[in-house]
């Protein structure tokens, strides 16, 4: 454009220029000149007000907002906890315990921190099974469900270094048995080792590089988390039957319905978090980890934290190293070829008879997987970690892909409607039927 | 088919509390440590500051001759119920070293407040060669660094016995009915009833002496536990009336369109 004389036409629009700035219904002059120019307010209207969600969630849908909450809960007394902690092996453990004595509400924050990882591989755990339950990992939401295993290894490797850092024993011994499995890589293994370790031993290199990441990956979960959230509302979210939405009585608004929902779950969810932090915060740990760190003293058991145990079974199941730690990663990557796996086109086990109690035994078998991995590796363990190994894979890999071809799955319902909304007389539901408010259990 | 469900859940929860204990106490055979009452047991229990008191004069009188406190300064007594005037009086009893002074030098002066505990040893090696080779561990945060507790102080404290039949215990060591493999390198602490003098006119029995040392401990590892157990009565509280009225405005919402 030259300086200068300007084509009046030119000028007019330029300066007018309406169909520039968003189209925004905010009321608020201020909000909307805000929203014209990024319309955030209409998105989050959009996306988490009138967004169409099926109107038929369970509890289990709950899941989701409640790692959300604690990922945030998580990230905030982090960044406190972090500006009194000091990542060296010669003064973490000591300004951990001046963070429990000496700092205002200190113990708060880290028992709330170290309790929330609980919580969050809890929560996370949940949501995870309720996937599993209600095919929420079938086409179209493939993606959806990887950026989820994603986020489930993130959140593993997160919380094996937050682990670390208050440096007792349980940390160092920890981090050298979970470091040593890259050992087991045929050539590169024991260069890798040494890579991550900083040197020849877990040792200050280790601690501190742990510590940078462990403040890193949380950032890199948001990030993933937005994707997942994104993914979510182009899919828009599974439900218990398993069938996709149809007709505008089939959802309602996020607001206020499931806004409301979600605040029910987060209260419940904040008692439960606030026994553990207030009346047993040493429960879930062990308590070899009040003992400084010492090189050169091991302690009878090293265990991992609870959330681990499942996979640690895995692990040790396989009597050879290099296996072991192929079957735990596989145990996590089968996950991604899940939508694959897979084949019956029937999403929800409500209408699979058969998978459903082999799902349900699945469950119960990771149960036991997590009840063995606390256990010495010694027999009848190790076998009963073998049996369990063994039925974790073949779910994914063998009844899943097979079981379609045998099982007949129940009649599906024609919509999310008629199958939650009470029928009249018993013919099919006519418009406008649910206008009258009904209560309902 | 949602019948599952209640039941489901019902399982799970008790999964999780069955199975994470068992994980915790992997370690080793189990040996059970004798269960004693102690005035901070339960949600409402506090630490019943007399009893502190005694157990830190036995810290005092006997412990602190082999075992640091180092998390601990003179001026945290306040919690067990000290005055700002007693803590300063028991400070300046010890001497510490301080420095250096404007000539470089290390000096010796009389504790603070603000010092942390004076340790026995100057450092470990020290402490190796004052005790046959076993160091003797810091107390800061003991009895959250023992599976059972308090509980497993006061059973340690009171678990010597003449080793059973067959059994032999080697040179120097001690043994102990409730200590994992049973030989001990801390001979007998509080071995004789008398050993120190109360001065409320508690009788110093050798159970007594124990309790009130694994009370004092259990102070020293978690000072927080009163406030925090208060903070969290009134927090579930608070929760639970704002989970009655969430619910309700729930199903008010939801009313419309079930």
């Amino acid at each position: 454009m030259a300086a200068g004389h300007h084509d009046s036409d030119e000028v007019s629009d330029a300066s007018t220029g309406v169909h520039h700035l968003h189209d925004s219904k905010v009321k608020n002059p201020v909000l909307r000149w805000i929203d014209q120019r990024m319309p955030v307010i209409s998105m989050i209207q959009l996306e988490y007000g009138s967004f169409p969600t099926p109107r038929n969630f369970n509890y289990f849908w709950n899941f989701g907002a409640l790692a959300m909450i604690t990922l945030a809960i998580m990230i905030a007394t982090g960044v406190v906890l972090s500006m009194q902690y000091a990542a060296n092996t010669m003064l973490a453990f000591d300004s951990v315990e001046r963070i429990m004595r000496d700092v205002n509400y200190g113990w708060l924050l880290r028992y709330a921190h170290a309790n929330g990882a609980s919580m969050f591989f809890i929560v996370v755990y949940i949501h995870i099974w309720r996937g599993l339950y209600y095919g929420s990992y079938k086409t179209p939401r493939e993606l959806l469900w990887m950026l989820g295993v994603v986020l489930f290894i993130l959140m593993m490797a997160t919380a094996f270094m937050g682990y670390v850092l208050p440096w007792g024993q349980m940390s160092f011994w920890g981090a050298t048995v979970i470091t040593n499995l890259f050992s087991a890589l045929p050539l590169v293994g024991q260069h890798i080792v040494t890579w991550l370790w900083g040197g020849f031993s877990v040792d200050n290199p280790t601690l501190n590089r742990f510590f940078s990441l462990h403040y890193l990956l949380p950032f890199v979960i948001v990030g993933v988390t937005f994707l997942h959230v994104v993914a979510l509302h182009i899919t828009g979210s599974n439900n218990p039957l398993g069938i996709e939405p149809k007709t505008k009585k089939d959802t309602v608004p996020f607001h206020p319905y499931y806004t409301m929902k979600d605040s029910v779950g987060i209260v419940v969810y904040l008692i439960v978090f606030a026994v553990l932090v207030f009346f047993m915060p040493n429960y879930l740990g062990h308590p070899d980890n009040y003992i400084p760190a010492n090189p050169l003293v091991t302690p009878a058991h090293i265990v991992p934290e609870w959330y681990f145990l499942p996979f640690y079974a895995i692990l040790r199941a396989v009597p050879d190293k290099l296996g072991g730690v192929a079957m735990m990663g596989g145990a996590l990557v089968v996950l991604f070829f899940l939508p694959w796996l897979d084949s019956s086109p029937v999403r929800s086990m409500r209408f699979r008879p058969i998978a459903k109690w082999l799902f349900l035994l699945w469950t119960v078998n990771f149960f036991v997987l997590t009840w063995v991995g606390g256990k010495p590796a010694e027999p009848p363990y190790i076998q009963i970690a073998q049996i369990c190994t063994a039925y974790y894979f073949a779910y994914f890999l063998v009844i899943l892909p097979l079981l379609a071809k045998f099982e007949r799955p129940l009649p599906l319902p024609e919509s999310i409607a008629a199958a939650v909304l009470p029928r009249r007389g018993g013919g099919p539901l006519p418009a406008g039927a649910t206008a009258k408010p009904m209560e309902k259990a | 088919m949602r019948r599952v469900f209640p039941a489901l859940k019902a399982a799970a929860v008790a999964a999780v509390i069955a199975l994470t204990p068992a994980a915790s106490q992997a370690a080793g055979e189990a040996i059970h440590v004798p269960d004693t009452k102690f005035s901070f047991d339960g949600i409402f229990g506090t630490f019943d500051r007399a009893s502190a008191q005694r157990g830190f004069q036995v810290y005092k009188e006997v412990c602190s001759a082999c075992h640091s406190m180092r998390q601990l300064s003179y001026r945290h007594l306040t919690g067990i119920g000290l005055t700002a005037a007693q803590i300063e009086a028991l400070a300046s009893q010890f001497q510490v070293q301080d420095g250096p002074n404007d000539n470089g030098e290390m000096f010796e002066r009389p504790a603070r407040p603000s010092d942390r505990f004076r340790r026995p040893f100057a450092n470990d090696a020290a402490a190796r060669a004052a005790n046959n080779g076993a160091l003797p561990p810091d107390l800061s945060v003991m009895v959250k660094a023992r599976e059972g507790g308090a509980d497993y102080m006061h059973a340690l404290l009171t678990g010597y016995a003449d080793p059973p039949e067959g059994v032999s215990v080697m040179e120097g060591m001690y043994y102990n009915k409730y200590f994992p493999g049973h030989q001990i390198a801390m001979a007998p602490p509080i071995n004789s009833d008398g050993q120190v003098t109360y001065a409320d006119g508690t009788t110093a029995t050798i159970d007594q002496m124990s309790k009130d040392v694994s009370t004092f401990l259990a102070w020293a590892a978690e000072p927080e536990l009163e406030q925090r157990r208060a903070m969290g009565v009134r927090m579930i509280i608070f929760l639970s009336i704002l989970g009655a009225l969430v619910y309700a405005v729930k199903r008010k919402i939801w009313a419309d369109v079930h």
